[in-house]
């Protein structure tokens, strides 16, 4: 792991009219390391990703990119500077085959027309890297399954070699076998020395793929601990803020029954 | 259908054996294999139907039984005169529909082609006839109004956010009135059947050679470019398609060609309108299936917001669809004014639009956006015109003809959705 983390949010705050939603958050991330981010709704990890990706510019604060400090004020200027997000909605075409919805908006060209043996060639390359099982290349996303789908959505976001990728709930709507597969992709963006930010709410995938976790509450940070090391009801008191809590009080309920 | 089989091929490297053991090592049992020579086509063949992928075979039946029926009632509709005839005539609702079909694919509706497309005839009537313009200048002021028109639905519909639907049925009637306003009181101006226009419906290539030729053009071009694309595919190492596949593509494309060629040297040679709307439909499917435009139409009838967050110019899209329907309805204006050699009230009116529309929807093209192909223009047209031709051979009148062409649609659009709902509980929408 390097020393200089890829991207470096300090002291980063944004508001929305009467509405502070972060204050003076921190966080780092190293290649080859998969930050969780995690905390209540509301608790401002879709802002804090969406000025990251360069949706909402930062009020205050600075954010360092491999150890400068950049300006981030456009989607454009995030995806230049090799950040990819993937948002919870995917955004792909269900009538374009996968090849299609891969090169959406950045098709190769040849002599002005599309060069759909390069594409189907490099797409299948990009598959076989990271190991994503597809019935073929060559069908429409509307006949793939939800997990597929995802795959190709974070495949897409490899095209343009990001250094960060940022996963908004990948999981969110997925089975069991399908949460597998892409917990399984998250790992190989990890070990291609990817630096991966991925906001989930479901501690199992938090504890089973990520390296750090970084818990906002209400727009501040509320601790960075290392996963390895940190139970998962200790993440938890630091999501809701208390360790007496709805789901500590229900954990002691439970185990009082069994008892 | 290509062979593709897996999408990583079985000893494919995977960086870090360990992590992705469990997905390395499962093989997917829904992946498609399709097995080499006649059983794969058989079982592909199955696979398809069971999936409700239907594709233009409903059409293809729906033409057959068209021309046993007729055939069986009057056996003049099978001969080369009237089926020449339909080739001819069929153009000008042809053409139109390859511009409706654009505006589908973005799953949004023109109304206003039929209006356009008298526009455009009556500028070229005022112009030319009235005015003394130049034939062909005037031709040309009529295609570009018919392009401006369709960008200004276009604008409406695409920058102020007004429902396309809403926006060209205003064009349907401003339109109108424009059309009959330029006409003015006489309300009918006869073209000269020797000129542009005129010569757009009833000028033949009588030299057998120049049917022959385009045949031969055309089944060469296809065998050529299917071969090529499949030996760069064989060299990038991607399935392709095998070369007995390509034969018995070519052959069977051979076979329609040359029958058709030998049909129209029976009568009066090829006709001119058929050969441009071939031109024009074959320049129109590589717009849309080879260029990056082509491609950023259909991401817009798949998902608006994907479009616009894979930076494609939605507003600049949208209104170019629209000129281009814009400027295939004054096309068509103008082989419509052709057959009739003349401009009357009366033009781009009446059952004009629904056949237009008609015609793509049967065609195969969906409704909803983001299916279709300009090919199925000329399936659909193909089938409307027959029914019409092969009524009028009766002597049966207009309301029947209303009424079939009716059931036909119905009959098309419930096919349609059936093959939809089987195409998404099998997992293929």
């Amino acid at each position: 792991m390097s020393a200089t983390p890829v991207l470096a949010l300090r002291g980063v705050s944004k508001r929305f009219g009467a509405v502070q939603a972060l204050t003076d958050v921190q966080l780092e991330v190293h290649a080859g390391e998969v930050v969780a981010l995690v905390g209540d709704n509301g608790a401002g990890k879709s802002t804090l990703v969406k000025t990251i990706a360069g949706v909402h510019p930062i009020d205050d604060g600075v954010i360092e990119w491999e150890g400068d400090a950049v300006q981030i004020n456009k989607p454009h200027d995030a995806q230049n500077l090799g950040i990819a997000t993937v948002y919870q909605d995917l955004a792909l075409c269900d009538n374009i085959d996968v090849v299609g919805n891969l090169y959406l908006g950045r098709e190769l060209r040849k002599f002005g027309v599309l060069n759909e043996v390069e594409m189907e060639r490099r797409s299948r390359e990009l598959l076989s890297t990271l190991s994503i099982r597809i019935p073929s290349v060559r069908i429409p996303i509307a006949s793939l399954s939800g997990g597929q789908r995802q795959t190709v959505a974070i495949a897409r976001s490899m095209l343009g070699d990001p250094k960060l990728v940022i996963l908004d709930e990948p999981t969110a709507a997925l089975g069991v076998e399908q949460t597998a597969q892409v917990l399984d992709l998250v790992e190989r963006l990890r070990e291609r020395g990817h630096a991966v930010i991925l906001i989930s709410h479901n501690m199992a995938d938090v504890k089973a793929v990520a390296d750090k976790v970084a818990v906002l509450r209400l727009g501040r940070n509320n601790g960075v601990f290392d996963v390895k090391t940190t139970s998962q009801e200790e993440i938890i008191s630091a999501i809701t803020g208390a360790t007496e809590n709805a789901v500590t009080r229900r954990a002691a309920r439970n185990a009082e029954v069994q008892k | 259908m290509n062979t593709d089989k897996t999408a990583a091929p079985a000893g494919a490297p995977v960086v870090n054996p360990d992590a992705a053991k469990g997905a390395a090592t499962a093989v997917d049992p829904r992946l498609l294999v399709r097995e080499q020579g006649l059983r794969g086509y058989l079982t592909e063949f199955k696979r398809k139907m069971g999936a409700g992928d239907l594709g233009s075979i409903p059409v293809v039946i729906g033409l057959l039984i068209i021309c046993v029926v007729f055939q069986s009632l009057n056996s003049e509709f099978l001969s080369a005169k009237n089926l020449s005839d339909i080739a001819v005539a069929m153009v000008a609702t042809g053409m139109m529909a390859v511009g409706i079909i654009f505006v589908l694919l973005l799953g949004e509706i023109d109304l206003s082609v039929g209006s356009v497309s008298g526009v455009s005839g009556a500028l070229v009537a005022v112009l030319s006839v009235t005015q003394g313009m130049n034939e062909w200048l005037a031709v040309f002021i009529a295609i570009v109004s018919g392009a401006a028109i369709g960008a200004i639905h276009g604008f409406f519909f695409a920058r102020i956010g007004a429902p396309a639907f809403a926006v060209t049925l205003a064009g349907l009637l401003f339109w109108l009135g424009f059309m009959l306003q330029l006409l003015g009181d006489t309300g009918t101006i006869n073209l000269d059947g020797d000129g542009v226009v005129g010569h757009l419906t009833t000028y033949y290539f009588a030299d057998v050679a120049a049917a022959y030729g385009l045949a031969a053009i055309a089944v060469v071009g296809y065998f050529l470019s299917a071969f090529l694309d499949s030996r760069r595919r064989e060299a990038a190492g991607i399935p392709a398609r095998p070369l007995t596949d390509i034969v018995v593509r070519t052959a069977v494309l051979a076979v329609f060609a040359f029958a058709a060629a030998v049909m129209f040297n029976q009568y009066r040679g090829l006709p001119l309108a058929l050969v441009l709307f071939l031109v024009v439909l074959v320049g129109t499917d590589f717009v849309l299936r080879r260029t990056a435009y082509g491609r950023k139409i259909f991401a817009l009838g798949g998902s608006v917001e994907a479009s616009r967050r894979a930076g494609i110019n939605v507003t600049a899209i949208r209104v170019s669809v629209f000129a281009i329907a814009g400027t295939f309805a004054a096309i068509g204006g103008l082989f419509w004014a052709s057959k009739i050699a003349a401009v009357n009230q009366g033009s781009g009116t009446g059952d004009l639009l629904m056949n237009v529309i008609a015609a793509a929807v049967i065609g195969g093209t969906s409704l909803f956006g983001g299916r279709g192909r300009t090919w199925n223009a000329l399936l659909g047209v193909m089938v409307i015109v027959s029914i019409q031709y092969g009524l009028s051979l009766e002597g049966i009148a207009t309301p029947i003809n209303y009424m079939i062409t009716g059931g036909v649609l119905l009959i098309t659009v419930v096919i349609d959705s059936v093959t939809r709902k089987t195409q998404k509980s099998a997992g293929r929408a």
